[in-house]
C-alpha cells in the first residue's frame, strides 16, 4: 500500500521537520484538514467551484496524430483548459475554502514562474482575501508578465531577497512570514511539499484530476486504468493528481519527469530524483539537491515551475521503492517538444508540460498501450521564452 | 554532569548566552571570537552552524550565514576551529544548526563528533521532539550532550511539560512569535507568558532568546528567567566593529554595564 502514515510519513520520507514557532499552525491544519476534506458542504462547495469557476470536468482528449505517429493511444488530460491556464488553481481554490473554514484573515504564497501565485492571486479575489505573493527578486524580472496579472487581481508581489532569490527563497520568506504572523494567516503552498500535512492536502485537491481520468477512460477506452501515466514533476502536483487513484494499482505503469536543464551532468540541472540526495527542505525530509556539507544548491532548468531543488516526499517514495520510474529531459528536448506539440496538435504547452512529452523519447511501451500525459499548463506565460528561440526550433 | 550542567548547577541568575555565526565575518574569527566572549565573561556561547535556508532566522542572521558560506566555512573546518578554541577555554559551548547539516554530516558521525571537539550542547530548531524521542535521543544522551528545545506563546502547557522532560541542559525560550532579529521593546503580553511559564516550576532552567538586544531587555529577561540569548545584536556589532575582540569586550561590557567585571 501506499498512501501515508499517521505521522506524515511515505515510507522513510515526509515529516514536519519545523522549528517549534510554526508548531502551532502546522498541528491547527493538521488537525482539521481530513475533516474538512471529508465534509460533505466542503465537498458540494470545492465541487461547486471547480465546476462553474475552474471549468473541471477537463477535457481528456485523444491526440491521434501523436497516437498514430509513437504507435500507441495518446490520450491528453486538458489541465491548461483550467481557468488561470494550470492545475494549480485545484489546489488554490481548495486551500481557500479550508482557510476560510479555519476562520483565517490573511492569505500568503509562493512562487517561481508565477502560476501558483496567480492561482493564488485569483481565488483571493473570489473570496475577497488579502494576498501577498513572496517571489524570488530574479523570477520578478524573468515572469514579468504573471506578476502583472498577480497585481491586475489586486495581490501584494513581495520580492524575496535572501539567498539565490529564486523560488527555494521565495518559499522560505513565506514560511518566515507565517511564523511572525501565527493566528490569522494561512500559507497556501503551491505544490505537494513543505511540512506534513501539506503534501498530502495538496495531493487530495489535486486528485480531481485522477479521478475524472478513470470515468473518462472508462467512456473511451471500457477500461479505467492507462497502461501508462506521465507527468512532469517540479514539486510534484500536477503528477501526485495525475498518480492519485492509481498508486496502488500496480499495472499502471507512472513516469515521472524531471527537468535535466542543460543536462543531468552539466552542474546546470533540476534532476533532484537523480542528483538529489536524502535531507530536509522546507520541513520535509525527501530527496534534494545539496552539496556535501548540507548547504541547498540552487537548480538550473529554462522552465521555472520545475527549477525546485526538492521534490515532494510521495515522489521520493514512489521512486526511492520503484513505483516510479523518473526520466530526465533537458532543455533543448522541451523546447522542440513545444514546438512539435503545437504543429501536431494545435496545443501550445507550458514549458513544464513539454518536459512531460519528451518522455514519450526515453520509454519504452508496447504497440497501442493507452498512455496519459497530464497537460499540466498552457504556454502563454512562456510567450518571450518560445520567440526567444523561434529560429532554432522553428524548422 | 556536562559543562552547561555545571554553570546552572553553579548559577541560577543573569545568565548571558551569545550566539554567533561561525566564520563571520571572516572565516579564521572563530576561534577568536569565542576567546573573545569567555575572555568577557559571558556564561554560555552559542555557535551558528552557516545554512544556506535558516527558516527561522530574520535577515541579520541569513546574511551573516550567506556571507560563512562564501568564505569558505564548512563543518569540518568548524570542527577544527572549536577543537582549537577548547585547548584555551571551559566555558560553555552549544552548536546551533538545522538538522538537514547534521544529516548530511551523519546523524551518529556528528553526535560523537560534536562531543570529541567538545561541546556541551546542541540546539537543532527543526528537529521535532517525535523523532529525536524515536531515533536521537538515546544516542545523544549516551554521550552526555544537553538538547535544548523552543518554546514560544503558543506552546502548549502539555508539549512545555514534555519538553521540559526531555531537556537536559536549558529550555529556549523564544519571548514571541518571531524569526530571530524582531522587536525591540517587551510587551505586557510578553510579560505575561513569562510569568506563566515561571509559574509552571519547570525542571530545567530558562533561557529568553529572539529580540533581546540591549542591557534594558536582557535584565528584564533576567527578572523574569534564568538569563537570556542574544544572536542578531551581538552580529551587527561584529559587523560594524573593528575588530573581534575590541567589538566582544566592547558589547558585552554594554549588556552587563555595572555587572560586568564584579562577577568575576
Ligand atoms: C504548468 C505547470 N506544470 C507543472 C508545474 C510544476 O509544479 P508541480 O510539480 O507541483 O506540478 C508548474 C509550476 O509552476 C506549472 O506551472
Amino acid at each position: 500500500m501506499i498512501g501515508i502514515d499517521e505521522k506524515g510519513y511515505y515510507g522513510e520520507f515526509g515529516g514536519a521537520y519545523i522549528p517549534e514557532m510554526l508548531h502551532p499552525n502546522v498541528e491547527e491544519l493538521r488537525k482539521a484538514y481530513v475533516g474538512i476534506w471529508e465534509d460533505e458542504a466542503f465537498q458540494k462547495e470545492f465541487r461547486e467551484l471547480l465546476r462553474d469557476y475552474v471549468g473541471r470536468p477537463t477535457p481528456l482528449y485523444y491526440a491521434s496524430r501523436l497516437s498514430a505517429k509513437y504507435n500507441a493511444n495518446i490520450y491528453l488530460k486538458r489541465e491548461d483548459l483550467c481557468h488561470t491556464g494550470a492545475h494549480k488553481v485545484n489546489n488554490t481554490i481548495g486551500q481557500i475554502l479550508l482557510a476560510k473554514r479555519l476562520n483565517k484573515k490573511y492569505i500568503i504564497a509562493e512562487t517561481g514562474a508565477g502560476q501558483h501565485g496567480v492561482a493564488t492571486a485569483t481565488v483571493c479575489a473570489l473570496m475577497g482575501m488579502p494576498c501577498i505573493v513572496y517571489m524570488g527578486e530574479i523570477d520578478i524580472e524573468r515572469q514579468a508578465p504573471n506578476v502583472a496579472r498577480m497585481r491586475m487581481l489586486g495581490a501584494e508581489v513581495r520580492p524575496a531577497k535572501s539567498g539565490s532569490r529564486t523560488l527555494k527563497d521565495a518559499t522560505n520568506e513565506a514560511i518566515r512570514h507565517w511564523i511572525n504572523h501565527p493566528q490569522d494567516t494561512h500559507y497556501i503552498i503551491g505544490s505537494v511539499v513543505g511540512p506534513h500535512p501539506y503534501p498530502d492536502m495538496v495531493a487530495r485537491f489535486q486528485s480531481v484530476i485522477s479521478e475524472e481520468m478513470m470515468w473518462q477512460l472508462q467512456e473511451k477506452t471500457g477500461k479505467p486504468d492507462p497502461d501508462i501515466a506521465i507527468a512532469c514533476v517540479g514539486g510534484g502536483s500536477n503528477a501526485a493528481g495525475t498518480y492519485y487513484h492509481y498508486l496502488n494499482k500496480e499495472h499502471v505503469r507512472l513516469i515521472a519527469v524531471e527537468a535535466a536543464g542543460h543536462g543531468v551532468n552539466s552542474g546546470e540541472s533540476a534532476a533532484t530524483s537523480v542528483l538529489g540526495t536524502r535531507g530536509i527542505i522546507h520541513g520535509s525530509r525527501t530527496l534534494l539537491m545539496q552539496t556535501p556539507d548540507g548547504q541547498i544548491v540552487e537548480p538550473y532548468s529554462i522552465s521555472a515551475g520545475l527549477d525546485y531543488p526538492g521534490i515532494g516526499p510521495m515522489h521520493a517514495h514512489l521512486i526511492a521503492s520503484g513505483r516510479a520510474e523518473a526520466v530526465s529531459v533537458t532543455d533543448d528536448e522541451a523546447m522542440q517538444w513545444t514546438y512539435y506539440l503545437s504543429r501536431m496538435e494545435g496545443i501550445i504547452p507550458a514549458l513544464e508540460t513539454s518536459h512531460a512529452f519528451a518522455a514519450l523519447d526515453h520509454i519504452e511501451y508496447k504497440p497501442g498501450d493507452v498512455i496519459v500525459i497530464n497537460l499540466s499548463g498552457r504556454g502563454d506565460k512562456d510567450l518571450n521564452t518560445f520567440i526567444t528561440h523561434y529560429d532554432k526550433y522553428n524548422d | 554532569m556536562n559543562r552547561i550542567q555545571q554553570l546552572f548547577a553553579d548559577k541560577q541568575e543573569d545568565i548571558l548566552n551569545i550566539y554567533f555565526t561561525a566564520g563571520y565575518p571572516n572565516l579564521e574569527d572563530t576561534e577568536p571570537t569565542i576567546l573573545a566572549l569567555a575572555e568577557a565573561g559571558v556564561d554560555l556561547i552559542e555557535v551558528g552552524m552557516p545554512y544556506s535556508d535558516p527558516l527561522a532566522d530574520g535577515p541579520t542572521i541569513q546574511e551573516s550565514g550567506t556571507a560563512a558560506i562564501r568564505n569558505g566555512m564548512t563543518l569540518d573546518k568548524l570542527f577544527d576551529q572549536i577543537a582549537s578554541a577548547r585547548q584555551h577555554t571551559e566555558i560553555p559551548l552549544v552548536m546551533m544548526g538545522y538538522f538537514n547539516q547534521v544529516m548530511q554530516y551523519g546523524e551518529e558521525r556528528f553526535f560523537r563528533k560534536v562531543k570529541e571537539v567538545g561541546v556541551d550542547g546542541l540546539i537543532l530548531p527543526d528537529l521535532p521532539v517525535y523523532e529525536f524521542e524515536q531515533f536521537y535521543r538515546d544516542q545523544i544522551e549516551s554521550l552526555g550532550l544537553s538538547v535544548s528545545f523552543l518554546i514560544t506563546p503558543q506552546t502548549s502547557e502539555e508539549r512545555i511539560r514534555q519538553i521540559d522532560k526531555l531537556s537536559k541542559g536549558f529550555i529556549y525560550m523564544v519571548s514571541n512569535s518571531s524569526i530571530t532579529g524582531a522587536k525591540k521593546e517587551i510587551t505586557q503580553a510578553q510579560l505575561d507568558y513569562f510569568n506563566r511559564i515561571n509559574a509552571m516550576q519547570l525542571d530545567n532552567p530558562r533561557l529568553i532568546g529572539f529580540g533581546i538586544s540591549s542591557h534594558e531587555t536582557f535584565r528584564t529577561a533576567c527578572k523574569y528567567a534564568n538569563g537570556a540569548i542574544i544572536g542578531s545584536a551581538f552580529i551587527k556589532a561584529l559587523r560594524d566593529g573593528k575588530d573581534v575582540h575590541t567589538a566582544t569586550i566592547e558589547f558585552v561590557g554594554k549588556i552587563r554595564k555595572s555587572e560586568v567585571g564584579s562577577r568575576k
